[in-house]
């Protein structure tokens, strides 16, 4: 491991002066900590995912999609720790962290609400002051989670301006920090941000693979053809490949929002979808350069998924990195597909899937055939915040799949 | 070799507004400059909107919204400075984020740093100011600065440890910009200690120094040269009488020479004013 700051051209630290100590200070805590296991912090780490988060999460064969696709397909099923999606992984580790740097108070951004969640419940868990920012967007379509955070006794903050997403979350929350620096730390939520959250972000999250890698060998006998995983920051999409970037004939398979289609609609300052790796331009967004959804001028475009997790401008600079080097390969489904897939696995498997981890689940239901006769999935989280977008969204589009909902709705 | 913008420090105590250009549009723009300058600007900073704003408190933000919805962009922007230039003779400064620099196209296929600092330099900017780009990131455009003869401005944070100061010193020019208090930009009602603890650590550079974020009072200005400034940068005090809109530019004039003699007010050598 490294702690170089730069993937390849990607990353650095391009922040206001106020953070630059507090990150300095943080790439000192992660070498110490995270890389040289200082204070026995990771192995505090591990035993803590174990006993409160439930680690190892199953890697599952998935009988009737694998009948379906015929092929073997296995789930890793990151719906099933704790708090519903690999959010905690992260959160767990972060808070954990702050903890041992004495930080006081805890700042996080959240688009699903996953990660507000997952940092609400650890610091719950490790006794830590909470605060997340979360766009009114957002907070209309994951309500459940909303509720979530406020039970864990974590302030709310609500983010009107602009579209009122997860990119508007992340200024806001960048704000706070740098009027708070001294006793606060900042959990980013996924694998963006300035150096050293990507690649601290990631050795979270590699916990994902590290088992899956194993598990698959255990239960299959071998390494898969390819490894799938849904990408908005990019967050459980390199926690699920990062063990298996060095097995050159596995296929890494980052499936992003096509949203409702991947134009630009420069004059409205939009991008309706989110597919930032496959279509962006390389900039400067949030920390890192990286590649973003933005115009000629360089303004970043409001992104748009039917997922608010996957609803962001940006992504990854490693994942950026890794897709340039045709190490990764970008891919993107709609909203529509999404949607499908999101009954399709409910139906067929008993598992109700998140819709971030839905489009990994429409990709092999596309291309099965691109993927080989041996794929891993990641399921990174599970869909229960999404059922009033997901009753809603199928009622407009009347998806065959959808069950309808009408017989109860005329009740006294 | 006295660049423009340190001679804008050199006779009083110097007076830098900020407005962001396009707000609420260019016309307008150009008339408070005009206002600003007639009410003692030494220098203006004129904020190049980015759509991502993280060192702005929500005064600037929606100042920089109104003037990105009215249209506002890089190339207006230059048009804007050019204007500008043939009507006052105060120093302008170009306040953006590092990401309309990374991606500026000049047109004829040179994207990036250079391209960018060879037009504002065309247009007439005479030094940059990038709040998201600090010291270890800042090559590329220091280098296409000094080929153009613009100066980069350094902001230096309370949090700003003694070797990351050195860095800035090394590398900053035209003047030092000095982050009054943590956190965004804002208008407050008092100054920080944060202040003078920036300004001792200071004391011997012999840039000029500006303390900027929070200031938007006569008493503030005066407090702040007193404590050994050379300069004060005020925004949200100015974008707050353009949001209103009534009477902007004379109640920008006003403002700015409230805020002028407030800074000559605390010139240790200077003679206190007659009056208010
Ligand atoms: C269940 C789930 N999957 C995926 C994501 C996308 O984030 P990332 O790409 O960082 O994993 C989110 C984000 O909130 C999420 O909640």
């Amino acid at each position: 491991m490294s702690s170089e700051s730069k993937f390849g051209e990607y990353g650095g630290q391009y922040v206001p002066e106020a953070l630059m100590p507090a990150i300095e200070e943080l790439t000192d805590a992660y070498q110490r900590y995270v890389l040289d296991n200082e204070d026995g912090f990771m192995d505090e780490f591990r035993e803590r995912l174990r006993d409160f988060g439930g680690r190892p999460t199953p890697l599952q064969r998935a009988d009737r999609l694998s009948e379906r696709y015929d092929r073997d397909v296995y789930l890793k099923r990151e719906d099933l720790l704790h708090g519903g999606a690999h959010k905690l992984n992260n959160a767990l580790g972060q808070v954990l962290l702050a903890k041992y740097m004495g930080k006081e108070r805890i700042v996080a951004e959240t688009g699903a609400g996953q990660h507000g969640t997952a940092t609400a419940m650890a610091c719950a868990y490790l006794d830590m002051d909470c605060e997340i920012y979360m766009g009114r967007t957002d907070i209309n379509r994951q309500r459940p989670n909303v509720f979530r955070m406020r039970i864990h006794d974590a302030e709310v903050n609500p983010v009107d301006i602009g579209s009122g997403t997860l990119k508007e979350a992340i200024n806001e929350t960048m704000r706070d920090w740098a009027t708070n620096v001294e006793d606060t730390h900042y959990v980013i939520g996924s694998i963006v941000g300035p150096h050293p959250f990507p690649r601290m972000v990631r050795d979270f999250q590699s916990v994902i693979s590290e088992e899956a890698r194993e598990q698959i060998r255990e239960q299959a006998g071998r390494l898969p053809d390819s490894v799938v995983a849904c990408a908005g920051g990019g967050s459980n999409t390199m926690g699920t490949f990062h063990e298996f970037v060095g097995d050159e004939d596995v296929d890494l398979v980052a499936v992003e929002a096509g949203g409702s289609s991947l134009t630009i609609e420069e004059d409205e300052g939009l991008a309706p979808h989110s597919a930032s790796l496959s279509t962006g331009d390389e900039g400067v967004l949030h920390g890192a350069r990286t590649k973003l959804l933005q115009s000629t001028d360089g303004q970043i475009l409001e992104s748009h998924s039917v997922s608010a997790g996957l609803d962001y401008s940006g992504v990854g600079p490693e994942l950026a990195h890794l897709a340039d080097e045709g190490r990764v390969r970008p891919v993107n489904v709609g909203d529509d597909a999404a949607l499908e897939a999101f009954h399709r696995l409910s139906k067929m498997e008993g598992i109700i899937p998140a819709l971030e981890s839905s489009h990994a689940l429409a990709y092999l239901e596309e291309n099965p055939d691109e993927l080989g006769d041996l794929v891993v999935l990641n399921v990174s989280g599970r869909g229960d915040k999404d059922l009033d977008t997901v009753i809603e969204e199928s009622d407009k589009r009347n998806l065959d799949a959808a069950p309808t909902m009408e017989v109860f709705e005329h009740g006294e | 070799m006295g660049s423009e913008i340190r001679n804008a420090f050199a006779d009083d105590p110097a007076l830098v507004s900020y407005v962001a250009a396009g707000d609420p549009d260019a016309e307008s723009t150009k008339e408070y400059v005009r206002a600003l300058v007639r009410g003692g600007t030494d220098v203006v900073e004129l904020g190049l909107p980015f759509s991502e704003p993280i060192a702005e408190g929500p005064t600037i933000q929606q100042a920089i919204r109104r003037a990105l919805d009215a249209g506002m962009t890089p190339d207006r922007y230059f048009d804007l400075v050019a204007e500008l230039r043939e009507e006052v003779d105060v120093p302008l400064v170009c306040m953006t984020y590092y990401n309309l620099i990374y991606q500026y196209d000049a047109g004829d296929g040179r994207e990036g740093p250079e391209p960018f600092v060879a037009a504002a330099a065309e247009a007439g900017i005479s030094g940059i100011i990038v709040p998201d780009l600090p010291v270890d990131e800042s090559d590329p455009l220091k280098d296409a600065c000094k080929k153009h003869g613009l100066d980069l401005v350094f902001i230096v944070a309370p949090t700003t440890t003694d070797e990351r100061l050195d860095r800035m010193l090394d590398r900053a020019s035209g003047f030092v910009y000095v982050q009054g208090r943590l956190g965004t930009t804002g208008a407050r009602s008092d100054v920080s200690d944060d202040t003078h603890g920036s300004l001792d650590r200071l004391a011997e550079t012999d840039l000029p120094k500006a303390v900027g974020f929070g200031i938007s009072e006569r008493g503030h200005a005066r407090e702040i040269v007193a404590g050994g400034a050379d300069g004060i940068i005020v925004g949200s005090a100015f974008v707050d009488i353009v949001a209103e809109q009534d009477d902007a530019a004379d109640r920008l004039e006003a403002k700015a020479r409230e805020l002028k003699q407030g800074a000559l007010a605390g010139a240790p050598d200077l003679p206190e004013p007659e009056g208010k």
